[in-house]
């Protein structure tokens, strides 16, 4: 769903009263769909990870329940995450202009925005998250199906038993960094961006600030309505 | 194990040391199997499920006189029928007792990442505690044998156990009390690795069979499972037996540096954006009026 969907979903304008609606219900429910079955996978993987976090296993019910539902809830979280790509796929290409704020990503970590070259609807760092997620969802369902289905892996191909081990902890790995970095931001560093996730407006000056070239596409379509 | 503790160590009013102080007793259990008196009469197959209570299950024709193709989770002792060419072309059976392994290294118990679903004794014996175990199966990538096999209805793993049940009472394992000709042996690692030299010297000397030798791969530590094997130098022969079993590589690595690695990293990422909030702040939006503040 490329930006023009957004606009038009809501019917009319986009703006309203100084808000702008940044994620259709459509968009949420999927982002939260993801988030909670990744969350979930997140604290049974980690259970399983390390002796020292399988208590984590107590707090969903035990080692076996854990053991039982992170495949399904893994699979949920993939399927979240393809409605997730087939959704904002056109939003996150790469462009001239993220390629020009990337060599500028000094002065977004430290805060000094004014310096930045504008942006669209998702600056380069929410694509390499989005691209980074979805990679490593592919990798971690084919692993994943191995670790599942272990024993039907032939022993003439148990080399592939032993790369599953290490491709899905790998693969978790750079998900959870990604994570990690993905919840700071969204909820601590970049303010309002939590409120926009949940229900789905920004402010104008939002807007401006944070995704120039997509406020001024959308007001552009927005004053050509009216 | 218990009985150790009980060795006498002082006497009083004893002339003299007290008897059997200072001599080590080795406790550690060891199962060999003679590959090369072994009938493939399946009477250790019938005792395992005997003693285990396990019913018989249906057989799969392997176009062998292999009962099936490997082990199960209710069929922990399998014998393996390998038509084997000699080097004057003639044909010979190899067969051998295929179950766990018992390794003093094992990669099952390495692998396993629930606490207290596998054991190890000290008399060697490693022991799945079925009501500790998640079904994950990662003791299925550590295994360098294929043993540990998954039930579906109970969602546990399941293997030989050396009957842990019967030896922890003094009496030996199933299969060995029902073997016919005596290939099977049960005692200490020390007395069935002695027992196992001798027959294959025997062999080497006495009937000329020269590459005749003990199989006790020191990739795993050695194991409590010894074999005599006609060619000690080609294992593989014996359905699949490893030349140099260990712990996979791969498998090894996960639960080794790449711990160290993970966990440090999480940490460091925890760590990192915990130092930019306090260094940067949050960003707001420079404009926003900060009585509806548009956000939080």
């Amino acid at each position: 769903m490329s930006t023009s969907q957004v606009i038009s979903s809501e019917g009319t304008a986009g703006e309203t009263g100084g808000r702008i609606l940044r994620y259709t219900l459509s968009e949420r429910v999927h982002h939260w769909l993801g988030a909670f079955t990744y969350c979930y996978c997140l604290i049974t993987g980690l259970a399983f990870w390390s002796p020292y976090m399988f208590w984590l296993a107590v707090l969903v019910g035990g080692g076996p329940t854990a053991r039982f539902w992170h495949p399904w809830l893994g699979l949920a979280f993939t399927l979240s995450m393809f409605w997730m790509y087939k959704m904002w796929r056109p939003d996150m290409l790469m462009t001239d202009a993220d390629r020009r704020w990337s060599q500028a990503m000094k002065y977004y970590i430290e805060n000094e925005d004014k310096k930045l070259p504008p942006v669209g609807r998702f600056n380069y760092g929410q694509k390499l998250f989005f691209w980074l997620m979805f990679f490593g969802v592919i990798l971690l369902l084919i692993s994943g199906l191995g670790l599942w289905f272990v024993e039907s892996v032939p022993w003439s191909l148990r080399w592939l038993r032993y790369l599953a081990v290490t491709v899905h902890v790998i693969a978790a790995l750079a998900t959870i960094g990604a994570f990690i970095i993905h919840v700071y931001m969204g909820t601590a560093m970049v303010r309002g961006s939590f409120t926009s996730i949940i229900r789905g407006e920004v402010s104008t000056t939002w807007a401006r600030t944070h995704h120039r070239l997509w406020y001024e596409q959308i007001t552009k379509r927005v004053s050509a309505q009216k | 194990m218990s009985q150790a503790t009980l060795a006498i160590r002082k006497i009083s009013g004893h002339a003299g040391p007290a008897p059997g102080a200072d001599v080590e007793r080795d406790y550690q259990v060891c199962k060999l199997i003679d590959t090369t008196t072994c009938i493939g009469c399946k009477a250790c197959e019938v005792a395992c499920l005997e003693w285990n209570g396990y019913s018989f299950t249906e057989t799969v024709f392997d176009n062998s006189y292999q009962t099936m193709p490997e082990t199960a989770w209710n069929y922990w002792n399998l014998i393996k029928f390998n038509e084997h060419e000699r080097e004057d072309g003639s044909i010979t059976l190899l067969m051998r007792k295929d179950q766990c392994m018992h390794c003093a290294d094992p990669g099952c118990l390495t692998a396993c990442p629930a606490d207290g679903a596998i054991v190890q004794y000290t008399n060697g014996i490693v022991d799945f505690q079925q009501q500790n175990c998640i079904g994950c199966g990662y003791c299925v990538s550590g295994c360098p044998f294929d043993i540990p096999k998954f039930n579906p209805t109970t969602k546990k793993m399941f293997k030989c156990t050396l009957c842990v049940d019967r030896v922890s009472v003094g009496l030996e394992p199933a299969c060995i009390k029902s073997c016919p000709t005596g290939c099977l042996h049960f005692g200490t690692k020390d007395d069935m690795k002695d027992l196992a030299e001798t027959r294959a010297k025997q062999l080497r000397e006495n009937y000329g069979i020269e590459k005749a030798g003990v199989y006790d791969p020191a990739g795993v530590g050695g194991t409590g499972v010894i074999y005599v094997l006609h060619d000690v130098t080609h294992p593989e022969a014996y359905g699949g037996l490893p030349k140099d079993p260990r712990i996979p590589f791969l498998v090894r690595f996960w639960k080794g540096p790449a711990k160290w690695i993970g966990n440090l990293a999480m940490l460091g990422g925890i760590l990192g954006v915990t130092l930019h909030y306090l260094r940067f702040g949050p960003k707001q939006v420079d404009a926003e009026k900060h009585e509806n503040g548009g956000q939080p």
